[in-house]
């Protein structure tokens, strides 16, 4: 166990370095670089650089070295020092941006991902253990509508529908008046009723799919031989289906929750554009829009750390919940 | 109805088909077995029916995609009615009247139920070129009016037709689509060949490549390739880019299918045995094994042509796809983006349904083939 761990673990040292190696081509893709946006602001504030300050300047940054020595200063400095480099958009360092939107991106990612699961696996069950009912039937035109709405466009008529029929302020994570208000129950209960659309959305995409696959799962499982014993030795249905069946059917749930990481995080950045909340997205976007390459470069560089990381303790659990796995 | 899709033709042809289904060729037994997942056949004939319309767009819709009318901005989708008070008059539409609310200063649209407009065939209207090449200006339908205008699916800020964007929006969309799924199909075969057929090293680093690409947070890495691409490039070039960042991610699906088909055909016997002849390897596998994947590779391209097209509306609609003037879907959705527009002109959200329609028929499609794709099993 331990060596397959250290094993799986080792594995992902490569992905990382190479994940962080496209973050910064990604940083350096626009023409230009951080002195010519530099420049450009002080010409928008009246000032200028001659053309020998400005390759002055290149020179003490070292925007000169080839890309791959630039690539280790960049790397290391967020590494030993957790400097992200300078965000020339809010003209601050880029890691005193980040964590707080990090932080609501990952709480929003997870409230979701357990929303998922609490939708999924009781239906699934449900679907295969009464197949070709009526419940089956909607649950499978549910699964496929769920796969064929993009997240954006739910998130758009879940707010559309918010708004013109129940009335309610949508958009944003609080109301305006809550904002800057002392934690109370009121600004709990105002939180929830804006965070729902958000977490339905993200959620509806995952679970659609995730139903189809528990259904199958169950389908394979119901049918085998263990399952004719427990129900022959008098186990009541409840029993036998959530004591035996469901336990294996869950093995590809685990193994896929390094795989719904990416998915759930795409969909935030997409979902909170639309909805207007506070997570990466919103800022993400803007700092691509503005060319503000060291803020969009970190933040695909830690969306997807924690995709890697996820993949990881993905298959890890696996490997501690299912003994087989192991030696495949 | 998975199940029925199942059940081969066997069971229910009669004792004379029964002698054809044994001679019949793969692809008649494969159209067989297509044919009877229902909603697939539906799928496919919409998606048909679609392209024929994306094709002739300048010819089926009234007007011109940029064609502006300033006294015609928001107005909602006109119904098309057949009875005038009681009495069969054709397909008409009635006129609209332009009113202003007198305490909102609000533009209003109420139908004039005194004024039928009836639909024409064969029109004139605003001059454009016939697939680019033949000048013209018949139109397949429209109103003979010199203000009003038939409006099937309302008009947007600018008082531009929406039926006539989304038809022309669907040419780009759709397109983008196949073009990029043309380009991950060959990256996707080539790897996914090499992969399987050779195994080894070759196929454990290529393995690890999908892995690591899977793991990558698709919308924000999109994001940031497609911000790199400069405003000022052609809109075309853009176009044909936008589809290249799409299909580098939507590869690996396909390099996944093709890479287990070749495993599993790999130990067939008919394979050893054209080994064994002699053949060259390449020939093994152009003339063999590709052949006996064809349709499982069809089947995983029209699974994945979803995908792309999800990823451009939503690349565009955050601006960083394609940019007006190119017209499509995500561009038309960019309307749409603030609540104060959708509850003015909820119609706005049409090219929405659109991609979803289009994103479940290629999905239910893709079931179908992937079905059907092997006609001897079960």
């Amino acid at each position: 166990m331990v060596g397959y761990i250290t094993k799986r673990a080792l594995w992902a040292i490569p992905t990382l370095v190479f994940v962080s190696f496209i973050s910064f081509v990604i940083i350096q893709l626009p023409p230009g670089d951080y002195i010519t946006a530099y420049a450009a602001q002080l010409r928008h504030g009246g000032e200028y650089l001659t053309e020998a300050q400005e390759a002055a300047m290149r020179q003490q940054y070292g925007l000169n070295d080839p890309i791959l020595v630039q690539y280790w200063r960049w790397i290391s400095n967020i590494l030993f020092r957790g400097d992200f480099g300078h965000s020339l958009e809010w003209n601050a360092p880029v890691s005193s941006l980040i964590w707080e939107r990090l932080g609501l991106t990952l709480a929003i990612s997870t409230l979701s991902m357990v929303f998922t699961w609490i939708i999924a696996i009781p239906v699934g069950v449900y679907a295969a253990t009464r197949q070709y009912s009526l419940f089956d039937y909607l649950f499978t035109v549910f699964g496929f509508l769920g796969k064929g709405i993009p997240d954006f466009l739910l998130a758009l008529i879940l707010m559309w529908l918010g708004f013109t029929w129940l009335n309610m302020d949508v958009g944003g994570l609080l109301s305006p008046r809550y904002e800057s208000a002392p934690w109370t129950f009121d600004k709990v209960l105002n939180l929830l009723s804006h965070l729902w659309i958000p977490v339905v959305v993200l959620a509806t995409g995952g679970a659609a799919g995730l139903i189809r696959v528990m259904r199958a799962n169950m389908l394979d499982e119901m049918g085998k031989p263990y399952v004719e014993t427990a129900y022959a030795q008098g186990l009541s249905e409840r029993q036998v289906v959530w004591g035996y069946p469901v336990r294996v059917a869950l093995n590809p749930f685990i193994s896929t929750v390094g795989w719904a990481l990416p998915a759930l995080f795409s969909g935030d950045v997409i979902t909170a554009v639309v909805l207007n909340l506070p997570t990466t997205g919103p800022l993400l976007l803007q700092a691509l829009k503005m060319q503000d390459m060291y803020l969009a470069g970190s933040f695909i560089l830690i969306l997807s750390v924690f995709t890697v990381v996820g993949t990881l303790v993905s298959d890890v659990l696996l490997a501690w919940s299912d003994p087989r796995i192991r030696y495949a | 109805m998975a199940i029925e899709t199942l059940e081969a033709p066997a069971t229910e042809a009669a004792p004379g088909r029964e002698e054809q289904l044994y001679t019949a060729k793969p692809w008649t037994l494969i159209w067989w077995r297509f044919r009877q997942h229902r909603l697939a056949v539906a799928s496919l004939v919409f998606l048909v029916l679609l392209c024929v319309a994306a094709i002739f767009a300048d010819f089926i819709s009234p007007y011109t995609p940029s064609s502006i009318d300033r006294l015609n901005t928001f107005s909602p989708p006109r119904a098309v009615h057949l009875f005038h008070e009681g009495a069969f008059k054709g397909p008409f539409v009635y006129a609209l009247k332009r009113t202003r609310d007198p305490e909102t200063a609000r533009v209003t649209y109420e139908a004039d139920r005194e004024e039928i407009l009836p639909i024409r065939l064969f029109v004139h209207g605003e001059p454009y070129r016939f697939l680019g090449l033949v000048p013209t200006d018949l139109h397949l339908f429209g109103v003979d009016h010199r203000r009003q205008r038939i409006n099937l699916l309302g008009t947007d800020s600018l008082g531009r037709d929406l039926f006539t964007r989304l038809l022309y929006g669907a040419r780009v969309t759709l397109s983008a689509g196949l073009v990029g799924v043309a380009f991950s199909f060959v990256i996707g075969l080539a790897l996914g060949a090499v992969s399987g057929y050779y195994g080894g090293w070759l196929d454990a680093g290529i393995q690890r490549l999908m892995e690591f690409i899977r793991s990558i947070p698709t919308i924000p890495l999109w994001m940031g390739l497609a911000a790199a691409l400069p405003i000022a490039w052609d809109p075309l070039f853009v176009y044909v880019l936008i589809t290249i960042i799409l299909s580098l991610i939507g590869w690996t699906h396909l390099a996944r299918v093709v890479r287990g088909r070749f495993f599993s055909l790999k130990t067939e016997d008919y394979v050893l045995a054209a080994r064994l002849a002699g053949a060259s390897e390449y020939r093994v596998i152009t003339k063999h094994m590709l052949p006996a994947m064809t349709s499982y590779i069809i089947a995983a391209m029209t699974l994945a042509v979803p995908e792309m097209i999800l990823g451009e509306t939503a690349l565009s609609f955050l601006g960083l796809g394609l940019r007006p003037p190119v017209v499509s879907w995500g561009v038309l959705l960019q309307e749409a983006q603030n609540l104060r527009t959708i509850s003015l002109a909820p119609w706005l959200l049409a090219p929405g349904a659109a991609v979803v329609l289009v994103v479940l028929s290629f999905n239910f499609m893709g079931d179908g083939l992937r079905d059907a794709a092997d006609p001897y099993g079960r």
